[in-house]
Protein backbone atom coordinates (compact mmCIF):
# COMPACT_ATOMS: atom_id res chain seq x y z
CA UNK A 1 0.00 0.00 0.00
CA UNK A 2 2.98 2.32 0.56
CA UNK A 3 5.39 0.91 -2.01
CA UNK A 4 6.66 3.35 -4.63
CA UNK A 5 7.81 0.72 -7.16
CA UNK A 6 4.58 -1.24 -6.84
CA UNK A 7 2.51 1.88 -7.47
CA UNK A 8 4.50 2.92 -10.55
CA UNK A 9 4.43 -0.60 -12.06
CA UNK A 10 0.69 -0.84 -11.41
CA UNK A 11 0.10 2.55 -13.02
CA UNK A 12 1.94 1.32 -16.11
CA UNK A 13 0.36 -2.14 -16.28
CA UNK A 14 -3.26 -1.70 -15.26
CA UNK A 15 -4.45 0.14 -18.42
CA UNK A 16 -3.09 -2.71 -20.53
CA UNK A 17 -4.73 -5.32 -18.29
CA UNK A 18 -8.07 -3.53 -18.67
CA UNK A 19 -7.59 -3.25 -22.43
CA UNK A 20 -6.84 -6.98 -22.59
CA UNK A 21 -10.02 -7.70 -20.65
CA UNK A 22 -12.07 -5.62 -23.08
CA UNK A 23 -10.35 -7.39 -25.98
CA UNK A 24 -11.28 -10.80 -24.55
CA UNK A 25 -14.88 -9.63 -24.05
CA UNK A 26 -15.31 -8.18 -27.53
CA UNK A 27 -13.59 -11.07 -29.35
CA UNK A 28 -15.52 -13.73 -27.42
CA UNK A 29 -17.14 -15.16 -30.53
CA UNK A 30 -14.10 -15.33 -32.80
CA UNK A 31 -11.27 -16.30 -30.44
CA UNK A 32 -10.78 -18.12 -27.10
CA UNK A 33 -12.20 -16.34 -24.13
CA UNK A 34 -15.57 -14.74 -23.71
CA UNK A 35 -17.52 -12.32 -21.66
CA UNK A 36 -17.12 -14.22 -18.37
CA UNK A 37 -13.32 -14.51 -18.55
CA UNK A 38 -12.90 -10.98 -19.91
CA UNK A 39 -15.19 -9.54 -17.28
CA UNK A 40 -13.16 -11.18 -14.52
CA UNK A 41 -9.95 -9.73 -16.00
CA UNK A 42 -11.47 -6.23 -16.03
CA UNK A 43 -12.68 -6.70 -12.46
CA UNK A 44 -9.27 -7.96 -11.34
CA UNK A 45 -7.66 -4.77 -12.67
CA UNK A 46 -9.84 -2.73 -10.30
CA UNK A 47 -9.17 -5.19 -7.46
CA UNK A 48 -5.41 -4.85 -8.01
CA UNK A 49 -5.75 -1.07 -8.04
CA UNK A 50 -7.59 -1.19 -4.72
CA UNK A 51 -5.10 -3.52 -3.03
CA UNK A 52 -2.17 -1.33 -4.12
CA UNK A 53 -3.57 2.20 -3.73
CA UNK A 54 -5.83 1.64 -0.74
CA UNK A 55 -9.52 1.25 -0.13
CA UNK A 56 -10.50 4.94 -0.30
CA UNK A 57 -8.98 5.59 -3.73
CA UNK A 58 -10.34 2.32 -5.07
CA UNK A 59 -13.82 3.19 -3.85
CA UNK A 60 -13.49 6.62 -5.47
CA UNK A 61 -12.80 4.93 -8.82
CA UNK A 62 -15.84 2.66 -8.59
CA UNK A 63 -18.54 4.06 -6.30
CA UNK A 64 -21.30 1.82 -5.06
CA UNK A 65 -23.80 3.69 -7.23
CA UNK A 66 -21.90 2.77 -10.39
CA UNK A 67 -21.70 -0.95 -9.58
CA UNK A 68 -25.40 -1.03 -8.75
CA UNK A 69 -26.34 0.66 -12.02
CA UNK A 70 -23.98 -1.47 -14.10
CA UNK A 71 -25.22 -4.72 -12.56
CA UNK A 72 -28.85 -3.84 -13.20
CA UNK A 73 -28.44 -2.41 -16.67
CA UNK A 74 -26.04 -5.14 -17.80
CA UNK A 75 -28.76 -7.70 -17.22
CA UNK A 76 -31.38 -5.42 -18.77
CA UNK A 77 -29.12 -4.96 -21.81
CA UNK A 78 -29.03 -8.74 -22.26
CA UNK A 79 -32.81 -8.87 -22.18
CA UNK A 80 -33.16 -5.97 -24.59
CA UNK A 81 -30.78 -7.61 -27.06
CA UNK A 82 -32.87 -10.76 -26.78
CA UNK A 83 -36.05 -8.82 -27.44
CA UNK A 84 -34.65 -7.58 -30.76
CA UNK A 85 -35.41 -11.02 -32.15
CA UNK A 86 -38.95 -10.95 -30.74
CA UNK A 87 -39.68 -7.54 -32.25
CA UNK A 88 -38.57 -8.78 -35.68
CA UNK A 89 -40.89 -11.77 -35.54
CA UNK A 90 -38.36 -14.44 -34.53
CA UNK A 91 -37.72 -16.32 -31.24
CA UNK A 92 -36.05 -14.73 -28.21
CA UNK A 93 -32.31 -14.12 -28.72
CA UNK A 94 -32.64 -14.88 -32.45
CA UNK A 95 -29.62 -13.73 -34.40
CA UNK A 96 -29.60 -14.78 -38.04
CA UNK A 97 -33.31 -15.67 -37.98
CA UNK A 98 -34.08 -12.04 -37.11
CA UNK A 99 -32.46 -10.92 -40.34
CA UNK A 100 -29.25 -9.51 -38.88
CA UNK A 101 -26.37 -9.42 -41.35
CA UNK A 102 -23.65 -11.71 -40.03
CA UNK A 103 -20.97 -10.42 -42.38
CA UNK A 104 -17.73 -12.15 -43.24
CA UNK A 105 -16.72 -15.34 -41.40
CA UNK A 106 -14.04 -14.73 -38.77
CA UNK A 107 -14.37 -10.95 -38.72
CA UNK A 108 -15.12 -9.11 -35.49
CA UNK A 109 -18.54 -8.06 -36.79
CA UNK A 110 -19.51 -11.61 -37.76
CA UNK A 111 -21.32 -12.32 -34.49
CA UNK A 112 -24.41 -10.23 -35.04
CA UNK A 113 -25.84 -9.53 -31.60
CA UNK A 114 -23.42 -11.85 -29.76
CA UNK A 115 -20.74 -9.19 -29.39
CA UNK A 116 -23.24 -6.69 -27.94
CA UNK A 117 -24.68 -9.29 -25.56
CA UNK A 118 -21.15 -10.20 -24.48
CA UNK A 119 -20.40 -6.57 -23.68
CA UNK A 120 -23.38 -6.45 -21.32
CA UNK A 121 -22.47 -9.73 -19.63
CA UNK A 122 -18.81 -8.71 -19.38
CA UNK A 123 -19.34 -5.43 -17.56
CA UNK A 124 -21.86 -7.16 -15.31
CA UNK A 125 -19.35 -9.86 -14.32
CA UNK A 126 -16.69 -7.21 -13.73
CA UNK A 127 -18.97 -5.21 -11.49
CA UNK A 128 -20.00 -8.35 -9.59
CA UNK A 129 -16.34 -9.17 -8.88
CA UNK A 130 -15.73 -5.61 -7.69
CA UNK A 131 -18.82 -5.72 -5.46
CA UNK A 132 -17.74 -9.04 -3.91
CA UNK A 133 -14.27 -7.69 -3.23
CA UNK A 134 -15.45 -4.41 -1.70
CA UNK A 135 -18.06 -6.18 0.42
CA UNK A 136 -15.32 -8.31 1.95
CA UNK A 137 -12.78 -5.50 2.26
CA UNK A 138 -15.15 -3.12 4.01
CA UNK A 139 -16.00 -5.76 6.61
CA UNK A 140 -14.36 -5.04 9.95
CA UNK A 141 -11.83 -7.77 10.89
CA UNK B 1 -15.76 -46.82 -28.20
CA UNK B 2 -12.02 -46.32 -28.09
CA UNK B 3 -9.80 -45.45 -25.21
CA UNK B 4 -8.03 -42.17 -25.79
CA UNK B 5 -4.51 -42.36 -24.43
CA UNK B 6 -3.45 -39.34 -22.39
CA UNK B 7 0.19 -38.39 -22.86
CA UNK B 8 2.64 -38.51 -19.98
CA UNK B 9 2.79 -34.76 -19.42
CA UNK B 10 -0.97 -34.61 -18.89
CA UNK B 11 -0.77 -37.67 -16.63
CA UNK B 12 1.81 -35.97 -14.41
CA UNK B 13 -0.35 -32.84 -14.28
CA UNK B 14 -3.45 -34.84 -13.34
CA UNK B 15 -1.44 -36.57 -10.60
CA UNK B 16 -0.38 -33.15 -9.28
CA UNK B 17 -4.06 -32.15 -9.28
CA UNK B 18 -4.99 -35.16 -7.13
CA UNK B 19 -2.12 -34.49 -4.70
CA UNK B 20 -3.02 -30.78 -4.48
CA UNK B 21 -6.67 -31.54 -3.82
CA UNK B 22 -5.82 -33.97 -1.00
CA UNK B 23 -3.28 -31.48 0.40
CA UNK B 24 -5.92 -28.74 0.48
CA UNK B 25 -8.12 -31.05 2.53
CA UNK B 26 -5.45 -31.97 5.09
CA UNK B 27 -3.61 -28.64 5.49
CA UNK B 28 -4.79 -26.86 8.64
CA UNK B 29 -3.31 -23.42 7.88
CA UNK B 30 -5.82 -21.72 5.58
CA UNK B 31 -3.27 -19.40 3.95
CA UNK B 32 -1.16 -22.39 2.90
CA UNK B 33 -4.28 -24.07 1.55
CA UNK B 34 -5.04 -21.01 -0.58
CA UNK B 35 -1.49 -21.03 -1.94
CA UNK B 36 -1.88 -24.71 -2.87
CA UNK B 37 -5.21 -23.78 -4.50
CA UNK B 38 -3.41 -21.20 -6.65
CA UNK B 39 -0.99 -23.88 -7.84
CA UNK B 40 -3.96 -26.20 -8.46
CA UNK B 41 -5.61 -23.56 -10.63
CA UNK B 42 -2.47 -23.02 -12.70
CA UNK B 43 -2.05 -26.75 -13.35
CA UNK B 44 -5.76 -27.08 -14.13
CA UNK B 45 -5.51 -24.31 -16.75
CA UNK B 46 -2.55 -26.12 -18.33
CA UNK B 47 -4.57 -29.37 -18.40
CA UNK B 48 -7.44 -27.60 -20.16
CA UNK B 49 -4.92 -26.19 -22.66
CA UNK B 50 -3.49 -29.67 -23.25
CA UNK B 51 -6.98 -30.98 -23.94
CA UNK B 52 -7.51 -28.41 -26.73
CA UNK B 53 -9.96 -26.17 -24.90
CA UNK B 54 -8.23 -22.77 -24.73
CA UNK B 55 -11.63 -21.20 -24.05
CA UNK B 56 -11.99 -23.00 -20.73
CA UNK B 57 -8.28 -22.50 -19.99
CA UNK B 58 -8.63 -18.70 -20.07
CA UNK B 59 -11.76 -18.86 -17.93
CA UNK B 60 -10.08 -21.21 -15.45
CA UNK B 61 -7.00 -18.99 -15.16
CA UNK B 62 -9.05 -15.81 -14.68
CA UNK B 63 -11.62 -17.31 -12.30
CA UNK B 64 -8.94 -19.16 -10.35
CA UNK B 65 -6.92 -16.00 -9.76
CA UNK B 66 -10.07 -14.13 -8.79
CA UNK B 67 -11.12 -16.84 -6.32
CA UNK B 68 -7.59 -16.94 -4.84
CA UNK B 69 -7.65 -13.18 -4.30
CA UNK B 70 -11.12 -13.28 -2.75
CA UNK B 71 -10.12 -16.13 -0.39
CA UNK B 72 -6.99 -14.17 0.61
CA UNK B 73 -9.21 -11.20 1.47
CA UNK B 74 -11.49 -13.45 3.52
CA UNK B 75 -8.49 -14.87 5.41
CA UNK B 76 -7.19 -11.35 6.09
CA UNK B 77 -10.58 -10.50 7.65
CA UNK B 78 -11.03 -13.70 9.68
CA UNK B 79 -8.87 -16.17 11.56
CA UNK B 80 -6.06 -17.86 9.68
CA UNK B 81 -5.96 -21.10 11.63
CA UNK B 82 -8.66 -23.68 11.24
CA UNK B 83 -10.20 -24.82 14.51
Amino acid sequence: MRDFILKRVAALLLPFIQMYGLYVILHGHVSPGGSFAGGIVVGLAFIAFTTIYGLERGRAKVPEKVTTLVESYGTLWYGMMGMVGVFKGAPFLANKMAGIDLGELGALSSGGLIGLIGLGVGIRVASTMITLFFTMMEEEP
Amino acid sequence: MGFTAVDYGTMVMLLILVVASLAMYFIKDLLHAVIVYGAYTLIMALVWLQMNTPDIAITEAAAGIAMTVLMMVVISRTARKED
